[in-house]
């Protein structure tokens, strides 16, 4: 105290009254404004950039549900598709796409003849590879699953090639298209000629959620399907691993765990795991899972069981903590009762925290369907483009997951596949939310104050 | 580590029939533990000529002491045996192969494959009807061609198949079919011995919900282990790889090497410290955006906002944190490194890589912003409201006493937060892969491109590799290393938590 009295104080020797603001307040309320001004910046910014990061994902993103298609009557050619003239499926089927191709290029062409639209400098071959090379292989496909339609003109919906498609979602310009060999700015030209006699539209795309990947060749016919089939088969699985799991060491370490060292062991245990990083999992599931018990690499049951240890100690934590809030008077009453120890934890205890660990169970689930590291190391991400069969056989399919599809489409080359890769990020997204928001809606529905 | 298949893969094989098989079993199993649950429950309740007070615990019990009887040791040993069975094949039909093959592991491995492919292939031509049973268990390489009778029925094998091979493929598959026959029936036969065990057991005095819930105590003990078994799965599964890259690629050269170049024709350097110095740059940029920026957050959430504000800031920012990383990642990639790239290191000079150091540090630190932000918040909202009063009370201000009074207090917790937040940085994989680039480089422009340890583990171990060349197993080395490092930094914020903790009353 002395030393302080010892002092003068320069600003309240000036003897002004308190009501007075003084030289060193005014600074001193600066420094306050200031200091809360940094607080909302901070806030302001993190949001914005969250803002920012969805707004240029989903502008990106969603033309990918949009794609060019090009309609018009095609005439199947009976002598090209059936030489021999049998209309047997069988004979029919040794005629290549190759020969599909020449159908599609000159029904193509003679479309455009008869709506008396100029080819101006784009040649026969040119215009057929407007169209998308899938296209004969679905051609194929129809005619064989249908052989009447042999020497029939149909008028079939194809997708235009992803060059094409890019002009129209402002990837490809002229200026781009003159230096690639892939497409020139003539067949751009002739495609805005084509958008405006209706033979090229840009329509709602539903196959981007059923195809499987296709090759660097075809970006336009990239879509989703074996990644949305393999990451509901890992969310099972995880879910049927992971929950009894879960709950059953939850229900241990609350109820039943004395205190001893080999509690405390796993206690550390569950809190280190719940820090180590994701692609530790991965090579955990490499070396044990693929290395040394043989399990089908790319699998989904693999990547289950990674995904499955890495979400354990987050359902351990939510379960623990929704069975520590029911009231010790429930078990008290259910002892005093005369039920055992267990019939009190599995006929009174669990029901009431069921609500609480659904919860956290969903929320755990989220977090898993984001994950990608780990399935890289175990080969999820290898180029998939056959639907893995029906469960349970198919749960040791090669499969691939929406996370690891975003990154292995984000990693090609063509950027029609970034549009893809950001597409992906927005059905990833809506399963999320969906997930969060039925999470919070359970809660809101069951949350219970004792 | 030599690689053991408890499951059959390959293709070739009849991998469909073993499952089918194992899976029949196991139903047959279920329906004998669902017959003994029935009848344990009956002849309770006979015992007891149908008065349930003279039972020590209720009828159902009974019943699922029966059914746990059946099932249960049939099941593991059916597991047992499912574990056994690749190792003692292995082992007797080596007997078959020349002394040459049985003494270099390498051969060894490739032979066993061979033989289980031509094994699986006997299979495939007996199914469809190419060969007759047995044929496949006589026919002999000097007098047909075995390649070309099993290429006829769609099995393709790489090279033609010599006589010490196809007599152990003979073997192998005669010993296999015989071990699963054995196999079925003892399981069978365990498992009615076990329904016939509790038949005899169960009296009016047996104590049969003690048994049950010992049982399911046992059960939930297993899954509380599980935590236990999973570190040491993660540090077995890596520190034997490890070792067997530090037999062929000295530790020396690995922990203080300068080049990272590996060469998947031998000769690499693979030297670790460009990796370390990659992993802590970024690391160090994301620190220096996410504490402050999460520091700040957690002030203003926890000191200065409105309930009302609180209620919808805070859920706000923390779906960053639910937001999958590789969205961060193509962000990191498609927007804010060619951003970095047009507005700041193409004008200054300083490279023109949009992946780069500032990129991915950047983007994990906006990451890590909610996980910094919500561990504050609860550290500040947990120093008592009397401190703040009294610091009031002196004619502080708020912000005076958050800086005076509050973050000193709330310092060790908020350390704990940083530490964390760093390992995390550490071992962010998918950001670093998208964004940071793949050239391991010392040096000091945040505008390269450098790499991380986490994005080497994934190159190496991705695509066709190798597992005894030390290219491949370098991924183990970097791996423990990486779990090491991020161990300790949990540790360490767990010892600073808890020595420097301020005990309030």
């Amino acid at each position: 105290m002395t030393d302080i009295s010892a002092q003068p104080m320069p600003s309240q020797s000036a003897a002004a009254s308190i009501m007075v603001g003084s030289k060193g307040m005014k600074k001193r309320h600066a420094a306050e404004a200031r200091f809360k001004a940094y607080g909302v910046v901070a806030i302001v910014f993190s949001l914005g950039v969250l803002a920012f990061m969805l707004f240029t994902i989903f502008s990106d993103g969603i033309s990918a549900f949009r794609q060019a298609q090009l309609t018009f009557p095609v005439t199947i050619d009976a002598a090209v598709v059936d030489p021999t003239g049998t209309r047997d499926r069988d004979t029919m089927a040794k005629v290549t796409t190759f020969s599909y191709a020449k159908v599609l290029n000159n029904s193509i062409v003679a479309a455009l003849l008869a709506k008396g639209i100029p080819q101006e400098k784009v040649s026969d071959k040119e215009l057929g590879e407007m169209v998308s090379k899938s296209a004969p292989a679905q051609v194929r496909n129809m005619v064989l699953a249908d052989p009447s339609l042999v020497g029939e003109t149909v008028t079939i919906s194809v997708f235009a090639n992803g060059r094409i498609d890019g002009y129209f979602k402002g990837r490809v310009t002229r200026d781009t298209a003159s230096r690639d060999s892939n497409v020139s700015p003539a067949q751009l030209d002739l495609a805005d000629t084509l958008r405006d006699a209706g033979i090229l539209s840009l329509g709602w795309n539903s196959r981007f959620l059923t195809n499987s990947d296709s090759s660097d060749l075809r970006p336009e016919t990239a879509g989703l399907g074996v990644a949305i089939l393999g990451s509901l088969y890992l969310m099972f699985l995880v879910l049927v691993i992971c929950v009894p799991i879960g709950v059953a060491a939850s229900i241990y370490l609350e109820e039943f765990a004395p205190k001893n060292r080999w509690t405390d062991i796993i206690e550390v245990n569950i809190s280190n795991l719940a820090a180590v990083p994701s692609i530790v999992f991965g090579i955990l599931g490499l070396a044990l899972f693929i290395n040394f018990a043989g399990l089908p690499q790319s699998s989904a049951m693999v990547g289950a069981l990674v995904i499955s240890l890495m979400t354990l100690p987050t359902i351990i934590i939510a379960s623990r903590s929704s069975i520590r809030a029911v009231p010790p008077s429930i078990r008290d009453a259910a002892l005093g009762v005369g039920a055992s120890k267990m019939q009190t934890v599995f006929h009174h205890v669990l029901p009431l925290a069921a609500p609480g660990i659904l919860t956290g169970t969903i929320l755990g689930l989220a977090s898993a369907l984001g994950e990608t590291a780990p399935l890289l190391l175990i080969g999820m991400v290898a180029f998939v483009d056959n639907y893995p069969g029906a469960p349970i056989a198919g749960f040791f399919d090669p499969a691939t997951a929406l996370p690891v599809q975003v990154y292995s489409w984000a990693s090609r080359s063509d950027p029609a596949f970034l549009e893809r890769s950001s597409g992906a990020i927005i059905v990833l997204l809506v399963f999320l939310v969906i997930m969060n928001v039925t999470a919070i809606i359970l809660r809101r529905k069951f949350e219970r104050r004792w | 580590m030599v690689p053991v298949r408890l499951f059959v893969t390959d293709p070739n094989l009849s991998s469909q029939a073993l499952h089918m098989t194992v899976l029949l079993l196991v139903a047959i199993v279920v329906a004998i533990a669902v017959a003994a649950f029935l009848v344990g429950r009956q002849r309770a309740l006979t015992m007891a000529s149908g008065n349930v007070r003279q039972l020590h615990s209720l009828p159902n019990y009974y019943g699922w002491h029966a059914a746990l009887m059946a099932s249960i040791p049939a099941l593991i040993l059916l597991v047992g045996w499912l574990v056994v069975q690749p190792f003692v094949l292995e082992s007797r039909t080596l007997a078959f192969l020349p002394e040459a093959v049985t003494s270099d592991p390498v051969a060894r491995k490739l032979t066993m494959a061979d033989v289980r492919r031509v094994a699986g292939g006997l299979d495939v031509a007996v199914r469809a009807g190419a060969l007759t049973e047995q044929q496949a268990s006589m026919i002999r390489t000097e007098l047909t061609d075995v390649r070309s009778r099993l290429a006829s029925v769609g099995v393709a094998l790489g090279s033609a198949v010599s006589s010490e091979t196809l007599r152990a493929a003979q073997f192998y598959r005669a010993a296999a079919l015989s071990g699963s026959t054995l196999r079925n029936v003892l399981t069978l036969i365990v498992a009615v011995g076990g329904l016939g065990y509790a038949f005899w057991a169960t009296k009016p005095a047996f104590r049969a919900r003690n048994r049950v819930e010992a049982f399911v105590k046992g059960l939930l003990i297993a899954s509380a282990s599980i935590a236990i078994l999973t570190t040491v799965g993660i540090v077995w599964s890596m520190v034997a790889e490890s070792l067997n890259f530090f037999w062929q690629y000295p530790a020396a050269d690995f922990f203080f090497g300068l080049t990272w170049n590996p060469q998947f024709r031998g000769g690499s350097e693979l030297g670790f410290l460009p990796l370390l110095w990659g992993t802590l740059y970024i690391s160090f940029v994301s620190m220096i955006v996410a504490v402050p920026l999460g520091l700040f957050t957690a002030i203003y959430l926890a000191e200065y906002a409105s309930p009302k504000v609180r209620a919808w800031v805070k859920p706000l920012i923390e779906v960053i944190a639910g937001i999958p990383t590789v969205v961060f990642g193509l962000f990191a990639l498609v927007t804010v490194g060619p951003m970095l790239r047009d507005y700041f290191a193409q004008p200054l000079g300083l490279g023109n890589s949009g992946s780069s150091v500032m990129t991915a540090g950047l983007v994990i630190g906006i990451l890590n912003i909610p996980f910094i932000s919500s561990l504050a918040d609860d550290i500040i909202n947990a120093v008592p409201q009397a401190m703040r009063d009294g610091s009031y009370g002196l004619g502080a201000t708020k912000s005076e006493t958050v800086k005076q009074v509050i973050l000193p207090a709330a310092l060790p917790g908020i350390m704990g937060a940083v530490i964390l937040a760093a390992s995390r940085a550490i071992g962010e994989t998918m950001i670093v892969t998208m964004g940071a680039g793949a050239a391991a480089k010392l040096s000091l422009n945040p505008f390269e491109a450098m790499t991380t340890m986490t994005v080497k583990i994934v190159g190496q171990l991705t695509g066709d590799t190798d597992f005894a060349a030390p290219e491949t197993l370098v991924a183990f080395a970097l791996g423990i290393t990486l779990f090491v490092i991020t161990l300790g930094l949990n540790v360490l914020a767990l010892i600073i938590v808890r020595k420097y903790r301020e005990q309030y009353e």
